[in-house]
């Protein structure tokens, strides 16, 4: 017993290193594991204050860039306004959005909620982004994130008023996305070189990409609502060894100067969630 | 200023230069990465324990954990060089012990070369174990390991000189009062 308490007085300078150590590999494995950091609430709440602080004053500088995103977002939205469409007979002029929302009983598929970005980051191998609405402020786990000009990530964690996004500049990032024309799809990742550039992976050799192809969010994107902008294909991989291309793609969104964001609820998708956790029984 | 004063304040003012100017600079390459926070735990005064020595850098990355959203990936490398740097600094400096007369390393304090030579392998080994965390868990090629530790350590260097110009440190005597 006395060896033992010598041995360790002898080395305590090492066991306390191996300890330290110890709880960093704790730290690093947990998080990576699981994604929820160990006291990642209490810590994004109190890091997601200063980051505000500090984006007050970097959001002066890009208050010119957001209000041209906005204003082409505003014009785009409005375009689309029923009232600009009209029947080429003037006696006969239809109001499309009476009929169609309240008669007919459509049910609401997708919940938008506008964020404020309060950190970013491009520089990093994963990359995180952080809002400022929270759960007081209904956030959930898995939101879908989209910005003005086009999908930006995915909800990972959220405390009372802040919430962390893994953007799509992230490893771990991985969505469904489709070629507008015939409608492929097939899995956008990043590969950790070139903020701008997304890749997408496994879109059949059948359909012909080519450069400058249209990329959008498909129908099997989960929360993300079908047909949003994710991208242009910037060049065209075609890999020898399989039938699929790698195609480059230039990012719609700029990561670079993002200042407000959309968080994008599908209410269907928890049903369909647990429908497919189901085994199928035999027929 | 004592000398407990002025590490608080330096401990804040490069955590947040680091995750409010450093990481927001638009990077040129996949490779060339800023990294000057490390540079708290070099310049830390003689006087601390092996021990206190480690807590602190404990502390400290993990602060930088946080702001940087991937905890786990500072505090290890910060461990280390914490570990490290008592064994270096009693090979690097003269027999007649500096450390006694000054408070902290610098230039003025235990000369140009060996504090080079000082800076230099700890940089290079808190950049290894870092890049090798993020390799490890990214799976690049090896060729990113080699480069990405290389193009860090040549840009850290680089700006720790720079800091060494801006901010010149007097090398204070050790009084009794302080």
């Amino acid at each position: 017993m006395r060896n033992i308490v010598l041995f360790i007085r002898r080395f305590f300078t090492l066991v306390v290193f191996l300890i330290l150590q110890g709880f960093g590999l704790a730290i690093l494995v947990n998080y990576n594991k699981t994604y929820q950091a160990v006291f990642a609430s209490s810590a994004n709440e109190l890091t997601g204050r200063i980051d505000k602080q500090y984006n007050d004053v970097d959001y002066f500088f890009h208050l010119k860039e957001t209000n041209r995103q906005l204003a082409e977002e505003n014009s785009r939205l409005r375009n689309q306004l029923a009232s600009n469409f009209g029947d080429k007979d003037s006696s006969t002029v239809k109001h499309l959005d009476t009929l169609y929302r309240d008669t007919v009983g459509r049910v609401r598929l997708f919940t938008w909620l506008p964020a404020k970005v309060v950190n970013n980051a491009v520089n990093e191998e994963n990359n995180y982004i952080t809002l400022h609405r929270g759960t007081n402020q209904g956030v959930t786990k898995d939101m879908a994130v989209v910005g003005p000009d086009g999908i930006v990530g995915r909800v990972i964690m959220s405390s009372a008023n802040f919430c962390r996004v893994m953007s799509l500049l992230n490893r771990n990032s991985k969505v469904s996305a489709m070629l507008k024309k015939g409608f492929y799809t097939g899995i956008l990742e990043w590969d950790g070189a070139d903020p701008s550039y997304l890749t997408l992976r496994g879109i059949s050799k059948s359909a012909q990409a080519q450069k400058g192809d249209t990329v959008l969010t498909s129908n099997l994107s989960g929360n993300f609502p079908p047909g949003l902008m994710v991208g242009t294909v910037a060049a065209v991989q075609a890999d020898q060894a399989s039938n699929f291309y790698t195609l480059k793609i230039k990012s719609a969104t700029n990561f670079f100067n993002l200042q407000y964001a959309y968080l994008v609820q599908n209410e269907a998708w928890g049903e369909q969630k647990a429908l497919e956790a189901q085994t199928p029984k035999n027929q | 200023m004592s000398n407990l004063v002025k590490n608080i304040f330096r401990f804040i003012l490069f955590i947040l230069v680091q995750a409010f100017v450093l990481d927001k600079v638009p990077s040129l390459h996949q490779f060339v990465k800023p990294i000057l926070y490390f540079l708290f735990i070099l310049w830390l005064p003689f006087s601390i324990n092996r021990v206190g020595l480690m807590l602190i850098a404990f502390a400290f990355g993990l602060c930088m954990d946080y702001f940087s959203g991937w905890p786990g990936l500072h505090v290890l490398p910060c461990v280390l060089i914490a570990y490290l740097r008592p064994f270096l600094l009693n090979v690097l400096l003269p027999q007649e012990k500096t450390e006694t007369a000054y408070s902290e390393p610098s230039i003025k304090s235990i000369g140009f070369a060996p504090y080079s030579i000082y800076v230099l392998l700890l940089t290079f080994v808190h950049h290894t174990y870092l890049v090798l965390i993020e390799w490890l868990s990214a799976g690049n090629n090896f060729l990113f390991f080699l480069g990405k530790v290389t193009a860090t350590t040549a840009v850290s260097l680089l700006l720790i000189f720079v800091t060494e110009m801006l901010f010149y440190r007097k090398a204070k005597y050790r009084t009794n009062a302080a």
